[in-house]
């Protein structure tokens, strides 16, 4: 099990003494975290990393899962598509049945002092506020920037009965009458995804995937999805293959709900079949080790998104200290300052010329990429979310601009 | 409003800048410690977005105080490695999302050093806004997506275990503890609960060392790195303290 102290060397001794200093503030409470489901997805995966950390620290927190069956999921999925702005109907019984759901699972659920709900499926849970009390924050784990108004006005009944409510891009901030406070996710430097590998393991996958790496190798990890414009990529490729000679890599998952997805497939394949250079690799789950190599071999690595949540891909080039270029999009801005840490593009051309900058001025890309490290070291990892998670708890007791504890 | 207790220490008394609660009052007029405190931050979102330079200039007459601390310094916090670090959030967003490189740069140029207060800061960016407008007919909207986000920040004061009973013990802590505490007594205390001056330069004048007072109040601590800065206090301790 991975401990507290095991982040010393990463981050310092002083911000893991710090993390202990604010956790004292916090003794006698307890933190109930609940959300929808146990494993898959961004918010089972933190938490599992998070609560035995928390806990560590001397803040008692625990894990509550929801129940629901397959009709409570559909309606779900519907508001999830919905708040990322897809258009979905409701019907007023789909939504009724949302509310049962919750009904019963509040009925059986007992509550700690803090309670900590996570995105809209357990949103209802606070329908018991008036008789059971507590404190309560609702975290918003999804892109909110463009709302299905209905299905927004339905959850705004709920929310505004939290204390706070947490959001993870300015974007997605919204004119509520109760305190919105940001906190970004965040990748955890010893993950098998994020840690240090041996030069060997990085030189036996790209063996492994008969990628030369005597020439330069941009490569993007993300899901082939029209959403992450792997066909965008593969052009702005092809306006630097008539300068320099280089390799693509498009890595990563092939499943998708996009209904363009198959065709966007067919089309990447279509273009690697004509041109030895272009890798495109579907890769399972389990590959968080190939994922980890394959950008850590590569000159520069994209992420040409043309809609993203947050987009932690980035952060885990960064922090592998790669000179990344990625578009201005969702999440990806706070992450990198263009031409300080990475650079931010809006287009194909935009893209292709800095993919040639980068690879032609390596000292430039250097400076780049060890300044996205050392951004990331200071702001997108796992200490960093704890830490904002202890101030999110006791900012349920303190208000004021300045809190001297 | 500021709600930071400010410490009793009187400058003829040989006390420290900053004494946690618990010492009692005859303790603190014999001490001569020096308490490092820390700070941490949580952003806050407002909810209030600006497109074009009408509705920034709104924004920074309207929002509190703690929002204009926030956009001028979240870059020194967040990119604390970086020198020169990026500017203040203002000039970032004129000269990238809107394209006003030369309104950009005058707004770069606020020295903050320069300011005693947060009211002072906003008034130069409101007059800065003010009088471009006056001039131009221009006013050009950023497309959906690249907003500017008004924010704010909440900064919880901590005690640290670090006490230095000597200047030695001071140089040697300067060392040890965290840029976040750096901060705090650099930035915050004079600009944010508008001391004045920052808390090492305090101290040592009650301390009787008036000279490195004055080195260290002299520094300008947003043209260097925090490590940088770190490394520039140890310095001036080691040239000055034994004066």
């Amino acid at each position: 099990m991975v401990r507290i102290e095991d982040y010393i060397p990463i981050v310092g001794q002083p911000v893991i003494e710090e993390l202990f200093l604010l956790s004292k503030h916090l003794e006698g409470r307890r933190i109930q975290n609940i959300n929808s489901t146990a494993v898959g997805g961004g918010v089972a995966e933190i938490l599992t990393r998070m609560i035995p950390l928390l806990n560590q620290l001397g803040v008692a927190a625990r894990w509550d899962v929801i129940k629901g069956d397959e009709k409570f999921f559909v309606v779900t999925k519907k508001f999830h598509n919905g708040l990322h702005g897809v258009p979905v109907t409701v019907s007023k019984e789909e939504y009724e049945w949302f509310l049962e759901v919750n009904r019963e699972n509040a009925a059986q659920l007992s509550f700690e002092d803090i309670v900590f709900v996570h995105d809209p499926q357990p949103v209802a849970l606070i329908e018991r506020r008036k008789e059971i009390g507590k404190n309560w924050i609702w975290r918003c784990h999804i892109d909110f920037s463009r709302p299905d108004k209905n299905i927004w006005r339905f959850l705004e009944d709920y929310i505004t009965q939290y204390d706070s409510a947490v959001f993870s891009s300015p974007s997605f901030a919204r004119s509520l009458p109760i305190p919105q406070i940001l906190i970004s996710p965040s990748i955890d430097p010893l993950s098998d995804k994020n840690k240090e590998l041996p030069n060997e393991t990085v030189d036996g996958v790209f063996e492994k995937f008969g990628i030369d790496r005597s020439r330069p190798i941009v490569t993007q990890i993300s899901r082939f999805d029209f959403l992450k414009d792997p066909i965008g990529v593969i052009k702005a490729y092809k306006l630097v293959k008539e300068h320099i000679d280089l390799q693509l890599v498009l890595a990563g998952g092939g499943a998708t709900d996009d209904p363009e997805g198959p065709v966007i497939m067919q089309q990447v394949q279509e273009e690697a079949s004509k041109d030895k250079d272009i890798f495109v690799l579907f890769l399972p789950p389990s590959s968080d080790i190939e994922i980890n190599a394959l950008q850590r071999g590569s000159t520069v690595v994209l992420q040409k998104s043309l809609k993203e949540g947050f987009g932690l891909t980035v952060s885990e080039a960064m922090w592998k200290a790669k000179p990344t270029i990625a578009s201005a999009v969702g999440g990806i801005p706070l992450q990198i300052a263009h031409k300080y840490s990475g650079i931010l593009t809006h287009s194909i051309e935009g893209t292709a010329y800095w993919i040639k900058q980068l690879i032609n001025e390596p000292e430039f890309a250097q400076r780049l990429g060890s300044n996205g490290k050392e951004h990331i070291k200071s702001n997108f990892l796992i200490t960093r979310h704890i830490k904002e998670y202890l101030l999110l708890f006791l900012s349920l007791f303190h208000r004021e601009d300045v809190v001297t504890l | 409003m500021l709600k930071y207790r400010k410490p009793l220490a009187g400058r003829n008394l040989h006390a420290t800048a900053f004494l946690p609660p618990s010492i009692s009052y005859n303790a603190r007029i014999t001490m001569t410690e020096f308490y490092f405190y820390t700070k941490l931050d949580q952003a806050l979102l407002l909810g209030r977005r600006a497109r074009n330079l009408s509705e920034l200039l709104a924004g920074v007459q309207a929002v509190p105080e703690s929002s204009i601390y926030y956009h001028t310094h979240r870059y020194l916090r967040q990119h604390h490695f970086l020198s020169p670090e990026p500017p203040n959030d203002f000039a970032f967003w004129i000269t990238q999302a809107l394209n006003e490189p030369t309104l950009g740069e005058r707004l770069s140029s606020v020295d903050i050093v320069q300011f005693h207060n947060l009211e002072q800061l906003r008034n130069s960016f409101v007059e800065i806004l003010q009088s471009h407008l006056e001039g131009t007919e221009r006013l050009p909207s950023v497309p959906l997506g690249q907003e500017f986000h008004f924010m704010a920040s909440r900064t919880y004061v901590i005690k640290t275990p670090h006490v230095a009973h000597s200047i030695e013990e001071f140089k040697d802590l300067l060392g040890h503890v965290s840029v976040n505490s750096l901060y705090f007594h650099i930035f915050e205390a004079k600009l944010r609960l508008e001391k004045g001056e920052n808390d090492f330069s305090q101290w040592l004048r009650d301390l009787g060392k008036p000279a490195l007072a004055d080195q260290i109040a002299r520094l300008d601590p947003y043209t260097h790195t925090l490590e940088g800065l770190r490394n520039k206090l140890i310095q001036l301790v080691e040239k000055y303290g034994k004066d």
